[in-house]
């Protein structure tokens, strides 16, 4: 079954195309990572994916839902980790936790379970955002993803700014997702480390797919 | 619905009580501009006490632009309004929970400001229910308003100096009920406060309609 169908799909931004006509096709289970220089349109395509930016043409579904007209069907189904972390400043990593799960209507309880999941050590739950380390913030919005139990992750440089136990977390979390049946989107330019993650590769420039092979490829390389 | 708006008021709220924007700078603002104004009028008694419903609200339409500025950028800091679409709240339910939380704030800084106008103007209340509830009203329209018109800036680089452009002269009908009901209720002038006030919470309730009609666009589109 298809969980991501694209077909021509064309988004600007600004007036700027981001994304200049990708056909792409994604099956449930598959991890696959996005990988291409900076401005390529990885993380347009993550936005595209996860139902945030409009497309100017082209057609396609995720998880079952229009692009174009049920983009807010999509938004409530998908996980996606950004740059940003989405976190309240001065609100403390329980208590952002729990605002991200009642307004993602998934219950409250699973937070323990998802900060401990990510390694997030009991003594920083009750700390204020604002004092936490770059890296804590990751963990904690990757937490905040792993709450929402998403079909569709959408992980945009879901390493950055982590330590190596973080990053090994983050594999850890991947697999298990993909395990579980859902299906990852993971964008990065660390092939080395990503490369025996993901099932199938994806090549991005210039706003388009220049490239689409499984993980063998790039080891051979 | 409800739960969200109270889930999103709350948050609100409780960021406000962390950081104490409002008790350390807003309401410190607030009366500053309130002593200012005394001191710039204060030679001519007579005007000061017929000016001082317009210095009033006035003073809360400097504040309301930094209030809704304050709960703009909350939400534009990191990335929380993505994350909002993202969770699939009804954008009705942030845009209520937010203008009530903004209210709050206003209601705050009005309880100082009335107490302020007390003691520096020497002003005299004759109807203390016609001025609270001219507060209440012209606070919630103000803050609809504010949080539409925040929402519209949000994706604005310039947002700052963008919004109080935008905000004054929307809120200008609000200032000219707000004020001549306060009229009454400080017993200034002689209007009919009541009948402004029926025209102010027709404000309100026109702000608040646009607000939750257009809300959820402006949180797709900026």
């Amino acid at each position: 079954m298809a969980i991501i169908s694209l077909t021509g799909v064309v988004a600007l931004l600004g007036r700027f195309p981001g994304l200049a006509g990708v056909d792409l096709t994604v099956e449930a289970g598959e991890v696959v990572l996005i990988h291409g220089p900076n401005g390529a349109g990885k993380s347009t395509l993550l936005r595209v994916c996860a139902g945030l930016l409009r497309i100017e043409s082209g057609h396609g579904q995720v998880l079952g839902h229009d692009v174009r007209s049920e983009r807010p069907a999509i938004r409530r189904s998908v996980g996606l980790l950004g740059h940003d972390t989405a976190l309240y400043e001065d609100l403390t990593v329980t208590e952002n936790l729990r605002f991200w799960a009642r307004a993602s209507r998934v219950e409250e309880a699973q937070v323990p379970t998802a900060l401990d999941r990510l390694g997030v050590p009991s003594r920083i739950h009750d700390v204020a955002v604002r004092h936490l380390s770059a890296g804590q913030r990751r963990r904690t919005a990757l937490a905040a993803v792993v709450v929402r139990r998403p079909r569709l992750w959408l992980l945009d440089e879901p390493h950055a700014g982590l330590d190596a136990g973080g990053r090994d977390l983050v594999d850890a979390l991947v697999k298990d997702a993909s395990s579980a049946g859902a299906t990852v989107m993971l964008a990065s330019h660390e092939l080395d480390r990503t490369v025996d993650l993901a099932t199938r590769h994806l090549a991005v420039a210039g706003g388009m797919v220049v490239g689409d092979h499984g993980p063998e490829v790039d080891h051979a390389r | 619905m409800l739960a969200d708006i109270a889930a999103v008021a709350g948050k609100d709220l409780r960021i406000e009580w962390r950081s104490r924007v409002t008790a350390s700078q807003v309401i410190p603002f607030a009366a500053l501009v309130l002593v200012l104004f005394g001191f710039a009028l204060d030679a001519n008694r007579p005007v000061l006490e017929r000016a001082t419903p317009g210095l009033f609200w006035m003073t809360v339409l400097f504040v309301t632009n930094l209030a809704v500025q304050r709960s703009t950028s909350i939400e534009t800091s990191d990335g929380a309004r993505r994350a909002l679409l993202l969770a699939g709240i009804e954008p009705v339910a942030v845009f209520v929970g937010k203008a009530l939380a903004v209210a709050v704030e206003l209601l705050a800084v009005e309880i100082v400001l009335v107490g302020g106008v007390l003691v520096f103007y020497g002003a005299e209340i004759d109807d203390w229910g016609l001025l609270v509830l001219t507060c209440v009203v012209a606070t919630m329209a103000v803050a609809a308003a504010g949080t539409l018109l925040g929402a519209l800036v949000a994706g604005i680089r310039a947002r700052e100096t963008v919004l109080p452009i935008l905000l004054l002269p929307v809120l200008a009908p609000v200032l000219i009920s707000a004020t001549r009901a306060f009229d009454d209720a400080l017993g200034s002038v002689a209007v009919q406060g009541w009948a402004w006030l029926g025209l102010l919470a027709g404000f309100g309730v026109l702000n608040s309609g646009l607000g939750a009609l257009a809300y959820g666009v402006l949180l797709e589109e900026t």
